[in-house]
């Protein structure tokens, strides 16, 4: 559960201050599947960055499962992106020299876990990759790497996956089947934040968030 | 992070571009090999000298003629016999005198000749004073001495060339164009810095005697060098001191007049030739240090080089969990990896070099037994990583503080 608290975020460029979000509030129960949509420079992309934990609000309260993330220092905010979040990324993100296998163990690395290599087999499977562990990320298609990439943010078991324009760089077909996966994961109970400007993407999904100008137009109840 | 997830981590990313890592070691890798081949030999040079010295004697004091060439051949000298023989009697430190002359002459045997030899001539005292060991016959006796005998002793190196594996004892020779009899050859001297091995000795007197006036000097009594050996070492710097007394009178100096002669205690050589090849020695390192220097301003290029191909990798990193500390050891550790492994490599190659050198100089007829000493093996190998640790520094700070939605915006 993510609730979200009249969270505003303004940029300084200069001596002039651009707001990017304008009172933001908001709450996403667990187990729900949301988009966020909205025009570029609606700040879509910084609020995806403040519920991901890598950026901090300029005001506002940000809590994740409870802990009030808004006071936490960048150690911390470490700790909560490999703990609870799941990144999955447009361009996939995966790092080329190494394996599907490796890419999908770096979670874990970073986290200290034990049994890395069947935890990781484990998820590739879960996405229907089992049979490409050992590529590298050139040998597999766009949609095998992105499934690559869900395995990741899933592996360590987090409380939200949070996906930016995750079919940007799919075509239609292979988009559907990420989607897919995305639907599977909702009914298995994740919590998914996509984000996304294309509405059929964002039919997937049980609710909407809509921003305009830094403002939630519609899409609370 | 675990601190092994790091370096496998690191290992990786060296892994993944080999061709650059290696050329980045080669940096430190021949700097590394140019320290401690340099050191290496350094150190068996000094035995060497130091070995020479030795079989010199250590209360060993050498009178020489001010302002002459080296050894004083040829030239004339202020030295005489009857200055010898004056601190024989007159110096209560003295143990025992060698006076010396030198010429050179054309040496002929059978059918070999050796131009410009040259012929020493000396006392029987010599053999102690200068320490000669006889490899065959014997040395110039006192009968030698007084009869005038027409004897001569061979060096180990002119015996070699004239008469081969034969044994010269009794043979006969032509100096200058007079015949004399093999009576001993000397035992070689071998990687000392005298010329020992190639010289003739005869009596002084028949050195006087038989050579021209054109060799002898127009004293007829001329000595290029006068050999002392004190009582004991303690005794060195008495002897010195009752040397130049008796000379300066006997030369006839003012007080204030410089000396015309030298004296020279081996024990004070030896220090000085130590303290001159440990400058350049010094001076050698140094110059091997600079490329260790380059080395590692080449890892500090390749490292910054690094982080700006990867920020989208640092930036993914940082997003799916990585600390700042995370991210630093990574840079680091890779850093210090390349220079761990350039000093490894370069320590073999010293040590290839240090014993190729060893072969040729064997072969060239040194005594040369160069090691590594582990003494420098441990310093290569911490100045390597520590230059890697140092240069990675402020790449892995630049990577560790990158703001991750930046860097996953990078293109």
């Amino acid at each position: 559960m993510l609730e979200l608290e009249n969270i505003t975020k303004v940029y300084k460029a200069g001596q002039t201050e651009v707001p990017a979000l304008r009172g933001i509030s908001c709450r996403i129960e667990s187990g729900e599947m949301v988009s966020i949509v909205g025009p570029s420079g609606s700040g879509k992309s910084t609020l995806m960055n403040i519920i991901g934990c890598l950026d901090k609000p300029t005001s506002g309260r940000y809590r994740l499962d409870g802990t009030e993330v808004s006071e936490l220092d960048d150690n911390q905010l470490a700790e909560i992106r490999n703990k609870k979040i799941g990144f999955v990324f447009q361009s996939f993100n995966l790092l080329s020299r190494t394996t599907a296998l490796a890419n999908v163990e770096l979670p874990l690395i970073y986290s200290g876990a034990s049994n890395r290599r069947q935890r990781a087999l484990q998820v590739l499977e879960s996405v229907g990759l089992a049979q490409r562990v050992t590529h590298r990320p050139s040998e597999l298609a766009g949609g095998e790497q992105q499934r690559v990439a869900i395995a990741r943010a899933l592996v360590n078991n987090p409380s939200l996956i949070l996906a930016d324009e995750p079919t940007g760089n799919l075509d239609t077909r292979t988009s559907q089947e990420i989607m897919a996966i995305f639907k599977k994961l909702n009914e298995q109970g994740m919590t998914i934040v996509l984000v996304t400007h294309e509405p059929d993407i964002a039919a997937y999904t049980q609710r909407t968030i809509k921003l305009r100008d830094g403002q939630i137009e519609e899409g609370v109840p | 992070m675990k601190l092994w997830d790091c370096f496998s981590t690191a290992l990786r990313a060296l892994r993944g571009n080999k061709l650059r890592s290696i050329l980045t070691m080669l940096g430190i890798l021949i700097g590394v090999a140019a320290v401690i081949s340099v050191l290496s030999l350094g150190s068996a040079q000094a035995a060497i000298v130091e070995e020479s010295f030795a079989t010199l004697g250590s209360n060993l004091i050498y009178v020489m003629p001010q302002e002459l060439g080296i050894s004083g051949v040829g030239a004339q000298s202020t030295l005489t016999l009857e200055d010898a023989q004056a601190i024989a009697q007159n110096a209560p430190s003295v143990e025992n005198v060698a006076p010396m002359a030198q010429t050179y002459a054309q040496v002929v045997a059978g059918g070999e000749s050796l131009s410009n030899t040259i012929i020493a001539g000396v006392t029987p005292e010599s053999e102690v004073v200068d320490n000669y060991a006889m490899a065959q016959g014997s040395f110039i006796t006192d009968f030698d001495y007084g009869a005038r005998s027409r004897v001569a002793v061979l060096g180990s190196e002119v015996a070699k060339t004239l008469f081969g594996e034969m044994d010269p004892t009794g043979q006969s020779l032509r100096i200058g164009g007079r015949q004399f009899q093999v009576s001993g050859v000397l035992e070689s001297r071998g990687t000392g810095f005298g010329l020992e091995d190639m010289r003739v000795y005869i009596p002084l007197s028949t050195f006087y005697a038989t050579l021209t006036t054109s060799q002898v000097g127009s004293r007829g009594n001329s000595v290029s060098m006068i050999s002392v050996q004190a009582k004991s070492s303690d005794e060195v710097e008495s002897a010195e001191q009752e040397i130049t007394d008796i000379l300066r009178v006997r030369h006839g100096l003012r007080e204030g007049e410089d000396d015309d002669f030298r004296v020279l205690n081996m024990a004070s050589v030896a220090a000085q030739v130590t303290q001159v090849l440990g400058i350049l020695q010094l001076v050698l390192a140094g110059i091997a240090g600079i490329s260790l220097l380059v080395g590692g301003i080449g890892i500090m290029n390749i490292m910054l080089v690094s982080v700006t191909e990867r920020i989208r990798e640092i930036g993914l990193r940082k997003a799916i969990g990585a600390k700042r500390r995370d991210i630093l050891l990574q840079f680091l550790i890779e850093a210090a990896t390349l220079g761990l492994c350039g000093g490894g490599l370069g320590i073999g190659l010293g040590w290839i070099i240090v014993k190729i050198m060893s072969v040729v100089a064997t072969n060239a007829g040194f005594a040369f037994t160069a090691t590594l000493s582990g003494d420098a093996i441990a310093l290569a190998v911490g100045v390597a990583i520590s230059i890697g640790l140092i240069s990675g520094l402020y790449p892995a700070i630049r990577a560790a503080r990158l703001d991750p939605i930046e860097s996953l915006r990078h293109e």
